[in-house]
């Protein structure tokens, strides 16, 4: 045996003594308890939480029941909550909201990965951050002064020209309404929609655009067929997150979509989404109100888990596929 | 050695003993990246229907060469390509050829596999013939299998055309990259060191592949492995760094000659693992 292997032996011996084993062992449950116990006090948070905002909606729901999702009128007032109006308001401001948001983001990305020269990208990549730092109510404040006039004098007369006042642009040019919270909405999502599709675009490994190129694929084919193909399960994730965003957004919407809780009859109409109801109504609610509030933010979160739910899914199914 | 062989061209001569009426002509070709050359002056044929090999250390321009082939450095700013290639007679930058049409008579095989890892094994194959507008679905299926029996890929995967390409051992991948290259029936397929990332299975199996494959197309292999530039290919290009850092041509001869009977010293050297 010579030195060195004698040195590695005893090495080994050292740390595998008895004493060594023991203290680890010990750190090492110490540890593993600690993580969980946090577990447990999150889950515990978590439960509690959603019991007793369904805990406070209960009365609605045994006085109301399915009222609250397809009643057509909510009118707190004489105590009737249908809560449908305030569903379809939340559920099309947002999936419009995506309408803009998705492909100018993907756009985004795409030019920001294989478009522009570094410098630019840097600068253009912040500017797009800092539109994430910007908070909701001055999002809103801008909707109102700058976007209202805009949207009732010019886009939405020329939109119901252009249909010859078909729905869904039918309807007096308010400027206030559903179209103008989507477009709040969209810029509002866009920085999350560009960052994350952004960087999983840039993980991408490089050789697939060369691989793709010398097939004879054309640059546009690239980043069609291989380019958002292949970073399909991120962009969703991009989607997902913006559209949770866009689902809960509070005091924008409320500032630009004219508080009037109605069925929607087109793009144009005013409306009022789940999350602004809750927010101008709480302060001076009876005690049933509240209970339909409650009710509210029940449907709200099953929505957003929803949309959590299915984002999962599909980036799971895509993702373990393409790992 | 350059001179001597473009006065050999010039005179209508056969080039050395060995190449005759060449698919593929680089006559003083220079490729330089912002101003830096990486490559100078490099002057060889290419025979069709043989493997031929560059060899040479890192650095020496192997890449810079093979990449030239088929016009990828036309992603790259600043670089530029100059010199004569002649794929048939026209040339490749000045000869009005389109670059993606190009690139389907001169596909490439890069150093990592590189599948599409979202597409299935099927879509892989036939990826290049539907970038190239073909839509039938006899016809893609009919190339997606005469290409993946060609790259001995056919056996293990009939079965599960449908399955995630990267679901496939990496030699299988390469193999399957292999397949997706030779579906649009290229005339010359460059190689980037195609089996580096291997182990030696797989890549005695892809050297194989090369040699069953020479009757198809004509092949341009980048290796760092000696034994592998012997045994595989035909014809064999020796590049070395000049002074300044540009790859150079040192010599160009049958693999043979390389190996037992090269003219120049630093030929010598190399391929008894003295440098490099
Ligand atoms: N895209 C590029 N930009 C700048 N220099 C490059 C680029 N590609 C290659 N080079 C340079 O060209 C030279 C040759 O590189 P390469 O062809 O990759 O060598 P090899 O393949 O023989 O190892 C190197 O000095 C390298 O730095
Ligand atoms: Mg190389």
């Amino acid at each position: 045996m010579n030195q060195s292997t004698k040195s590695l032996l005893s090495r080994r011996n050292a740390s595998d003594s008895p004493r060594a084993k023991g203290a680890r062992g010990e750190s090492d449950r110490f540890y593993v308890w600690t993580l969980r116990g946090f577990a447990a006090l999150f889950s515990a948070i978590l439960l509690e939480f959603v019991y007793s905002i369904v805990h406070q909606s209960w009365p609605a729901w045994t006085h109301e029941g399915l009222t609250l999702l397809t009643g057509t009128t909510w009118n707190p007032a004489n105590s009737v909550y249908g809560g449908l109006p305030l569903i379809l308001d939340t559920v099309i401001s947002t999936l419009v909201a995506l309408l803009f948001a998705v492909p100018v983001g993907l756009g985004t990305a795409l030019v920001l990965n294989f478009v522009l020269p570094r410098r630019l990208q840097t600068i253009t990549a912040s500017m797009v951050e800092l539109l994430a730092a910007i908070p909701s109510v001055v999002y809103g404040l801008w909707g109102l002064y700058v976007l209202v006039p805009w949207m009732s004098t010019t886009i939405q007369p020329w939109l119901g020209r252009l249909s010859g006042g078909a729905w869904p642009f039918s309807g007096d040019p308010l400027g206030a309404g559903i179209m103008l919270a989507s477009t709040v909405l969209a810029v509002m999502i866009l920085p999350t929609i560009v960052a994350i599709s952004r960087d999983v675009i840039a993980a991408l490994p490089k050789d697939l655009n060369e691989g793709a190129l010398s097939l004879g694929a054309s640059r546009s084919q690239v980043l069609r067929k291989v380019i958002l193909p292949s970073a399909k399960s991120g962009i969703l994730g991009a989607i997902s997150l913006g559209a949770g965003r866009a689902l809960g957004e509070t005091v924008a919407v409320l500032m630009v979509i004219g508080g009037n809780a109605q069925m929607p009859r087109s793009l144009f109409s005013v409306g009022a989404t789940l999350a602004s109801t809750i927010a101008t109504e709480y302060t001076e609610a009876s005690p049933g109100n509240v209970a339909a509030l409650g009710a509210l933010a029940v449907i709200l979160m099953v929505l957003t888990a929803a949309v959590n739910a299915f984002a999962r899914r599909l980036v799971r199914r895509t993702g373990a596929l393409s790992s | 050695m350059n001179d001597s062989l473009d006065a050999a061209i010039q005179d209508g001569a056969v080039v050395g003993e060995f190449v005759t009426d060449p698919l593929l002509q680089l006559r003083k070709v220079n490729v330089s990246f912002s101003g830096r050359v990486a490559v100078r002056d490099v002057s060889f044929d290419v025979a069709p229907n043989k493997i031929t090999a560059l060899i040479g250390p890192s650095g020496s321009g192997k890449t810079t060469i093979l990449r030239s082939l088929n016009r990828l450095h036309d992603l790259t700013k600043g670089a530029k390509v100059e010199g004569d290639l002649l794929l048939g007679g026209v040339d490749i930058y000045k000869g009005g050829i389109a670059t993606m049409l190009l690139r389907s008579r001169i596909g490439m095989v890069f150093q990592r596999p590189n599948p599409f890892p979202t597409l299935s094994i099927y879509d892989n194959v036939v990826s290049g013939l539907r970038f190239n507008g073909i839509r039938k679905k006899s016809l893609l299926d009919e190339a997606a299998e005469s290409a993946l029996i060609s790259a001995a890929l056919w056996d293990s995967v009939s079965s599960r055309m449908k399955a995630h390409a990267s679901t496939l051992s990496g030699g299988e991948q390469q193999r399957l990259c292999i397949a997706r290259a030779l579906a649009v029936e290229p005339e010359i397929l460059l190689m980037d060191e195609p089996t580096s990332s291997l182990d030696p299975v797989s890549t005695q199996r892809i050297e194989e592949l090369m040699t069953e494959l020479k009757n198809r197309v004509t092949m341009i292999i980048v290796t760092h492995n000696m034994q592998q530039a012997a045994r595989v290919s035909d014809n064999c290009a020796f590049l070395l760094m000049a002074e300044d850092r540009a790859g150079e041509l040192i010599e160009f001869a049958p693999t043979s000659k390389i190996f037992h009977d090269p003219s120049d010293p630093r030929t010598v050297d190399y391929v008894n693992g003295r440098f490099g």
